[in-house]
């Protein structure tokens, strides 16, 4: 799949901000005032940015409030659902910690589920993809939401919570990689169930010599070469990185370095589960080794 | 509404012979040219005479080369459009409600003031059969040409799809395959009709026609042939003297 640089930064950066939003309404860390405003503005702006730029790939964005009519069939549908939900209970909830320091457990607790829901939601847009083997697996949704979680206790400064969940998260990952690897020849869906030409056919020529909105979308895959180094290179970024700052002990500086490689990691890890996820309309391009 | 009908009272659909198909590529252009100026969007194209041409069809024709057990390769050519799906993965993802299936004739349709452009309908689609618009911003896949099959300002023989009424080996079928005793449902019972990627679940309504085996070339290849044998097995006179004289060298 072509890695669009709006998706990516959408699920990278909303991921985390709706993984802080989960721990910001549990109390963790029980801040208020000004301290509970800095960590709420980070949150919504990593949440917002995040869904804003979402909307930049789409052919039509001011008809983007069309998306909220069809959540009884569309997981995007209910993401954009679960979203506003999760950033209205949660706006709410922010304004009584920081402007009145009272907080209202019950909501805080329900703006954390729909944290969580909404990156549920995120993730069954992908795992729903018969289409695509590599996405269409349980673990995706559990690796999007350990993501959120591990990059949320991070960001909320929960050490031993972002420690567990950043090697929950890389376990998930590295195991998904693997099992992804699998998931094309897994599927059963080859050329010759695609053509119905018998047990081997071969693509030998194209419909146009050119490319198409099909072959830059969902059939070339750029950057495959170094698929292999970028992996290592995400899950130090991601988890390794992090941690080890995190064991250390506790400065600002350190704290940082984590963050920003983590998020670094995050993007490339999410570059790489576009980038190498193989749809099968690639067969009839005869794109796809089987 | 994006969920998908219980049933339809009729499945319109396309049955392709890929015995039959040369692929000419006919259809591909009928399709384009027929989009450019019917129902919603017209098919655009960029840098259409420039180095890197592109745009968007709803029809292409592919070409695979099949080895068969015994006998040559054969090469067949392959139209792929949409397969208005009876279990439509396309529909179902739609966040707005613009993708949809008709009930009254199953026809898988976009209504195009609806649709963002976001591109999903096309990723749960595995046949590649929507295109992005990259002029409209809007999402286009076979109509059916359902502005020519209803539209009784035409002659009754044109409506049909403009890929089955252009196609010159007569390849393309258009009718209801619901109906078991149409001509494209006797069609797909006599020559084993097939679904594309079955294991996918997506039940489509259009249906293949495989290429039939090939004639087998017999060691015999012409009836003369026993009357051009060389007779002279012996040759005499001139040439027998010169056959005698060389043999001795």
């Amino acid at each position: 799949m072509h890695p669009a640089k709006s998706v990516i930064l959408f699920t990278t950066l909303s991921g985390l901000g709706f993984g802080m939003l989960f721990w910001l309404g549990l109390g963790r860390p029980d801040v208020s005032g000004w301290v509970a405003f800095v960590f709420f503005a980070l949150a919504f702006a990593l949440a917002c940015g995040g869904l804003m730029a979402s909307t930049f790939h789409l052919g039509h964005p001011e008809r983007a409030w069309k998306a909220f009519t069809q959540w009884r069939s569309s997981w995007l549908s209910r993401e954009a659902w679960a979203a506003v939900l999760a950033l209205v209970v949660m706006g709410l909830y922010a304004t009584a910690v920081i402007f009145m320091d009272q907080r209202i457990a019950w909501l805080g607790v329900l703006g954390s589920a729909l944290s969580l829901v909404t990156v549920f939601t995120t993730s069954m847009i992908y795992t729903q993809l018969k289409t695509v083997p590599r996405w269409n697996h349980w673990l995706t949704p559990p690796h999007f939401l350990a993501y959120a979680l591990a990059g949320g206790a991070l960001m909320a400064g929960q050490v031993t919570w972002a420690i567990a969940l950043l090697a929950l998260a890389a376990a998930i990952q590295i195991a998904l990689w693997r099992l992804g690897d699998e998931a094309l020849s897994a599927s059963g869906t080859t050329l010759a169930t695609a053509t119905g030409l018998g047990p081997a056919p071969r693509a030998f020529e194209p419909p146009h010599t050119g490319s198409n909105y099909l072959t830059r979308e969902m059939v070339f895959v750029v950057g495959r070469k170094h698929a292999a180094k970028l992996r290592v290179i995400a899950a130090i970024l991601a988890f390794g990185v992090p941690i080890l700052a995190l064991a250390l002990p506790f400065s600002h500086l350190l704290a940082a370095i984590a963050v920003l490689s983590h998020l670094t990691g995050v993007l490339v890890a999410r570059w790489l589960f576009f980038a190498q996820a193989e749809h099968v309309v690639g067969l009839y391009y005869g794109k796809r080794a089987a | 509404m994006t969920t998908l009908p219980e049933t339809t009272e009729r499945k319109l659909g396309l049955v392709i012979d890929l015995d039959t198909c040369v692929g000419c590529h006919a259809c591909v252009i009928a399709c384009k040219g027929w989009n450019d100026q019917g129902y919603g969007a017209p098919l655009s194209d960029q840098d259409p005479y420039g180095a890197a041409p592109s745009g968007t069809f709803l029809n292409r024709v592919h070409s695979y080369e099949v080895q068969p057990e015994t006998g040559p390769a054969q090469l067949v050519h392959f139209p792929k459009s949409c397969l208005h799906c009876d279990d439509a993965p396309c529909v179902t993802v739609c966040p707005t409600g613009a993708s949809y299936k008709r009930v009254e004739d199953g026809i898988v349709l976009v209504n195009e003031s609806d649709c963002i452009g976001c591109g999903l309908c096309a990723w749960a689609c595995p046949y590649g059969a929507r295109e992005m618009d990259a002029a409209e911003g809007v999402m286009k896949k076979c109509t059916l040409c359902v502005d020519r099959i209803y539209n009784n300002n035409l002659p009754v023989e044109d409506r049909e799809p403009a890929c089955v009424r252009t196609c010159p080996a007569g390849a393309r079928h258009f009718g209801d395959l619901a109906d078991p005793d149409s001509d494209v449902s006797k069609l797909v019972a006599d020559r084993g009709g097939m679904d594309l990627m079955p294991e996918q679940g997506t039940a489509p309504v259009n249906k293949y026609l495989p290429p039939r085996p090939k004639d087998q070339i017999e060691d015999q290849v012409d009836i003369l042939a026993p009357l051009l044998a060389p007779v002279a097995e012996d040759p005499k006179g001139f040439l027998g003297w010169l056959d005698r004289t060389l043999e001795k060298f």
